[in-house]
């Protein structure tokens, strides 16, 4: 099939962009949408003209670097999917597509359509981890998890961080990625001890770059792996507890 | 040798002089979406109150000048006449503060961390009631401002009886602009309750799969009934089918 593509060239960080249009033709509907990408800049470079940039790594929808708005939507039109596992037979002949970087002001662009995501590494070093002793490893079937929780911290550990929540946001806000990285630690046995501090830490960080949560709604229907809003409210419960009732300080579960 | 050394004398002074929980509370975005929740709980309840209220109306005869001065009296002897419903304003005055400075304060914060796409996001879970809540709340604030002017105060009236209740609500809804004004803002009122109501649940946390559906049905019943119930009065007086 052949296509319109409008794509934001940007030549570095804090410089002027704009769309460009270039014709694609001649692209099998078997293609992924970064193949279609690579056939483009196959021709670009070929032409001696600058490629498109773009992140990917896995091109499995496991690592969360591929994210890009296709046509207003983060990912693209197919719900729980990155762009790397989005196929050209989503779109039809003579379509045109624009294709935009991630925009908010934690995510600057670093180049067309690559953005800096370091603002969730942040909030992941503020608290996404769990202390543990060094030492012999212990009898891993002392520490016992029940399957409804294995299964809902295992919801939340699916969250890729590829930033789709924050570029589908009408506020740029952080919830959904930080409320799930919160979940998969505070649900399980081995996130208790720092479960509070945590909490209060990681939303202080993610507070301090991104906009606040307006229960859209909009983050759950961008996010690849289709992560529930209630890990939100799960956030916004254990925040207020550990504020109002001082958990941090007074050690009650 | 182990040593412990104590902290620096700046340092415990900072640690001295920090605020109050509540106001470090206040000073994060996620506190300000629990003041915005429970005002909102606070301006939700009101709001049943004053339509039950209301209804009185259609009791006919002198019901509801006789509950307007009820309220007046509410506390007596415990209390002096009218210091209860002055608490009662106070607190909804200091409610609707906070609700307004709360909302002002983090649509900056989201102004600020949002940049806009040359092509617009193609919105699939935002709808109308939510992405309006600003602009459907300053008009019900605007609304409140001239319903006081309107029943309470009198200026906006024409020809306000203090006390007389029944009349004075005869007289203002028997002018179409102001039923029409009152619809209208009722309508607006409703789409924000529709959103609010729902989203309270998620500001303050409160998830559990066991209510979960029955957040939404809450808003639509909730948001509803307040609707039916307040437009009725101007549009059964504009129609003369409640008279003086
Ligand atoms: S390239 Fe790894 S998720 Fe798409």
């Amino acid at each position: 099939m052949d296509l319109t593509l409008k794509v934001w060239r940007q030549a570095g960080p804090g410089t002027e962009g704009r769309i460009e249009t270039y014709d694609v033709p001649g692209i099998s509907e078997e293609m992924s949408f970064l193949e279609m990408l690579d056939v483009l800049n196959d021709r670009l470079i070929v032409e001696g003209r600058e490629p498109i940039a773009f992140e990917h790594d896995c091109r499995e929808g496991i690592c969360g670097s591929c994210g890009m708005m296709i046509n207003g939507q983060a990912h693209g039109p197919q719900k729980g999917t990155a762009t790397c596992q989005l196929h050209m037979r989503k779109f039809s002949d003579g379509d045109t597509i624009v294709v935009e970087p991630w925009r908010a002001t934690a995510f600057p662009i670093v180049k067309d359509l690559v953005v800096n995501r370091s603002t969730f590494d942040e909030i992941i070093a503020a608290g996404g981890y769990i202390s543990v002793t060094t030492g012999a490893a212990q009898e891993a079937n002392l520490t016992l998890v029940p399957k409804a929780v294995a299964d809902t911290a295992m919801d939340a550990a699916q969250c890729i961080g590829c930033g789709a929540c924050v570029a589908a946001c009408p506020n740029s806000a952080a919830q959904l990625f930080t409320s799930a990285k919160l979940a998969h630690l505070n649900l399980l046995p081995q996130g208790q001890p720092e479960r509070w501090d945590r909490t209060v830490r990681m939303v202080g960080v993610m507070e301090q770059y991104f906009g606040s949560c307006t229960n859209h709604g909009e983050c759950h229907e961008a996010c690849p792996k289709e992560i529930s809003l209630d890990f939100i409210a799960y956030m916004n419960r254990d925040y207020r507890k550990a504020i109002v009732k001082n958990r941090s300080l007074i050690a009650q579960p | 040798m182990a040593t412990t050394t104590r902290p620096a004398a700046a340092e415990l002074a900072t640690t001295k002089r920090k605020r109050p929980w509540f106001i470090e509370l206040y000073g994060t975005a996620l506190g300000k979406k629990y003041v915005m929740a429970i005002t909102g709980i606070i301006g939700m309840l009101f709001i049943v109150g004053h339509m039950v209220g209301n209804l009185k109306l259609y009791l006919g005869g002198d019901h509801l000048d006789v509950y307007g001065e009820w309220l007046r009296t509410i506390g007596e002897p415990a209390l002096p006449r009218t210091v209860f419903l002055w608490l009662l304003r106070g607190l909804l005055i200091t409610a609707v503060v906070l609700h307004i400075h709360a909302a002002w304060s983090l649509t900056r914060l989201n102004h600020r961390a949002d940049i806009k796409y040359t092509n617009r996001r193609d919105f699939i879970a935002a709808n109308f009631a939510s992405r309006t809540m600003r602009w459907t709340g300053i008009l019900v604030g605007l609304f409140i401002v001239f319903h006081l002017a309107d029943l309470t105060w009198g200026a906006a009236n024409g020809d306000f009886i203090r006390g007389a209740v029944r009349h004075n609500m005869v007289h203002s809804f028997r002018r179409p602009p102001v039923a029409i004004t009152y619809v209208v803002a009722n309508v607006a009122l409703g789409i924000h309750l529709w959103h609010g109501a729902w989203s309270l649940f998620q500001s303050m946390g409160w998830n559990n799969p066991r209510f979960n559906q029955w957040r939404s049905w809450f808003a639509w019943a909730f948001a509803g009934a307040i609707v039916l119930g307040n437009i009725s009065f101007p549009i059964l007086i504009v129609t003369h089918a409640v008279t003086y």
